[in-house]
């Protein structure tokens, strides 16, 4: 099977974000980027896909700045065969990305079966795998707990509203986006991290793949930090009293009870 | 003014609150406000949206559209787009809203500004605000080029309209001929009933890994269930396997902006803050007084969950009985 995973850099969740100075973006200085947590379970389900279906190949694409050939690295150090760098800017959005990435592979011999994660964790747009899928004309199955692989087809659990789970089979090429609990993600082994730092990492220009600021649809501006704040009121007493003042302070003050 | 294009969402049968503020959002600043309704005996449904501010109901029935695929739900909202030609096309940011919309986009060719905290309409146009960085910073959308504005909305950010009961809206009924549909749905398994999603409900009590065992989260809902509230939980407890991670608030689960958010036990890791700071009351039972879930807290209380929870459930009874 040829599998392919969209696997996107972000900045680790622990970084506290800064503007910069015009408020038209983040700061990026200092950040530790990581690969997005969703897509470590959709190159992880590649991984088994792969090792199920003898003679497969899973290519992971990124789409961004030079720095996402490290996070590339990272998927290659799990075990990818092969790794593909869309050159796109850093302000590109999900519909400049998504194009670029199915006309990227659009250019592969063929298609089984591309993962992405349910949402990135930098813009959390939970756009850009519908947008592929479309792009290639395939269909998608998103927030994905659980996938059964037969031949031609995959049948889903995914999470829907309130808790429900929806059983969805979809004919394969698809394109299938992962929630947490899909698979445990394996770590990278020195040796492996090793030989992933020697492997080719294929580049693609914007404009190879017939993408130019055209196809850009949406633009970010007047960036905010959230306000900060005021200090809160601490509530004294023994947890009788304390729990009284609460409950009479959410309905008289807060009014939200 | 503009034309705005609702989508409705209904479950089992029931409109959804969130369909209500994207109504009264459109039709108080003054917008043609159309409502389109998608699924199989779902006519009943129409009257009610026009209370809410739908002055057109497009009614999809359907037996292909008993269960929302993005396949045949894009196909109908999109020749309907061609038809009425919106400047404004708006979802909720529900599982469907968020599956389905971009790929109404994509057949547009428009871009989708997602889960937006803040809309609001200036000379026809639509002005949205959206988080980045789960919340850690939120950016102005603009929308460049032609064709119509796209968005989703996080449920309770706009707020419930009162609904005008004296109100009709003209219903249209939608020629629906699905071709293509290759996903198929064939089984929904319910998830517990009676208590809210979180990411919907206007108040959330969760815990965390203090709380020591799933039993114990007995205590939440009870509470929760006095005020009508949903249950969350930090990672530290979805992890412990106290709670399923679809209850996981935070970075790398929901993200809620309830009107009230209580924090039993939970630190206040910045991945936790990330997806709960934007409710806009907060409440943090925490025996640390150091604790950061006290620096967004807007009512703190140092002391010890066991203690105060089962208190607190006491009181709020005795409130709505009064
Ligand atoms: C990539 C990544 C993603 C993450 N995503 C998320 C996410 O989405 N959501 C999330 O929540 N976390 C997330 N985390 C984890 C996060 O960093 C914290 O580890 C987690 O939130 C801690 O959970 P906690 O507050 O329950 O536990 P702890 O940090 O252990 O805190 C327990 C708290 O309970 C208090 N306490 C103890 N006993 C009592 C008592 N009897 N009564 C009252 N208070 C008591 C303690 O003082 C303490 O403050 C993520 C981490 C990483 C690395
Ligand atoms: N720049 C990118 N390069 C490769 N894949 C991406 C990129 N952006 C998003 N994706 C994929 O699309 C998923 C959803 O991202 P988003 O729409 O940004 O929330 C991610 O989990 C990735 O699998």
């Amino acid at each position: 099977m040829n599998i392919y995973v969209c696997i996107k850099q972000v900045p680790d969740t622990e970084t506290k974000i800064k503007l910069n100075t015009d408020s038209s973006g983040i700061d990026t200085t200092g950040i530790k980027w990581i690969m997005s947590p969703y897509d470590e379970f959709a190159v992880e389900e590649a991984l088994r896909l792969r090792e199920k279906n003898p003679g497969s190949t899973v290519t992971v694409v990124s789409a961004g700045p030079l720095r996402v050939v490290e996070t590339l690295r990272t998927a290659l150090a799990m075990g990818a065969d092969n790794a593909i760098h869309i050159d796109s800017p850093e302000s590109a959005d999900s519909y400049r990305v998504a194009k670029a990435i199915a006309a990227a592979l659009k250019k592969e011999p063929q298609i089984d079966i591309v993962f992405a994660g349910k949402e990135a964790i930098d813009d959390g747009a939970a756009q850009v795998s519908q947008l592929v899928a479309e792009g290639l004309g395939i269909p998608y199955v998103t927030v994905v707990l659980n996938a059964e692989y037969s031949a031609g087809s995959v049948k889903c659990r995914r999470e829907v509203e309130g808790g429900a789970i929806e059983v969805v089979t979809t004919p394969l090429p698809a394109l299938i986006a992962a929630q947490k609990g899909l698979n445990e993600p394996r770590y990278a082994s020195l040796p492996n991290i090793m030989k992933a730092k020697k492997k080719e990492v294929k580049v693609l220009k914007e404009a190879d793949l017939g993408v130019s600021d055209a196809d850009q649809k949406i633009r970010y501006k007047n960036f905010q930090l959230p306000p900060p704040k005021q200090a809160g009121k601490k509530i004294a007493g023994d947890p009788a009293t304390q729990a009284k003042e609460l409950a009479r302070l959410l309905r008289e003050e807060a009014k939200v009870i | 003014m503009a034309k705005v294009l609702v989508i409705a969402e209904q479950r089992d049968g029931r409109l959804k609150k969130t369909t209500f503020e994207l109504l009264g959002a459109s039709a108080s600043a003054g917008n043609e406000t159309h409502a389109i309704l998608l699924g199989d005996g779902i006519q009943g449904l129409a009257a009610e949206l026009a209370h809410y501010g739908a002055q057109t109901v497009h009614v999809a029935n359907d037996p292909g559209l008993k269960h929302y695929t993005a396949e045949a739900y894009a196909q109908v909202i999109v020749s309907l787009a061609h038809a009425l030609q919106p400047e404004v096309i708006v979802a909720t940011h529900s599982p469907t809203g968020r599956d389905l919309m971009p790929k109404v986009a994509a057949r547009l060719g428009v871009g989708l500004a997602s889960d937006c905290v803040a809309a609001s309409f200036e000379a026809g146009k639509l002005k949205v605000r959206r988080p980045l960085y789960a919340g850690k910073a939120t950016a102005e959308v603009e929308f460049v080029g032609a064709g119509p504005q796209l968005a989703t909305v996080r449920a309770n950010a706009l707020g419930i309209p009162k609904p005008d009961t004296s109100k009709s809206a003209s219903i249209q009924n939608v020629t629906v001929a699905l071709s293509g549909v290759k996903t198929t749905v064939s089984e929904v398994v319910q998830g517990q009933a009676g208590r809210p999603d979180v990411t919907e409900a206007s108040i959330v009590i969760s815990g965390g890994r203090s709380l020591k065992n799933a039993e114990n989260f007995k205590i939440l809902e009870e509470t929760a269930d006095v005020i009508g509230a949903a249950v969350g939980a930090s990672r530290a407890a979805v992890d412990a396997g106290f709670r399923p991670h679809r209850d996981q608030v935070g970075q790398t689960g929901k993200v809620v902006s309830p009107n009230l958010y209580i924090a039993c036990g939970i630190s206040g890791a910045i991945q936790h803050l990330a997806g709960m700071r934007s409710s806009k009351v907060i409440v943090a039972i925490n025996t640390d007084p150091e604790a950061p879930i006290f620096q967004v807290a807007d009512y703190g209380i140092v002391g010890d969950l066991f203690a105060v929870a089962p208190a607190l459930k006491d009181e709020l009874k005795k409130l709505k009985e009064h």
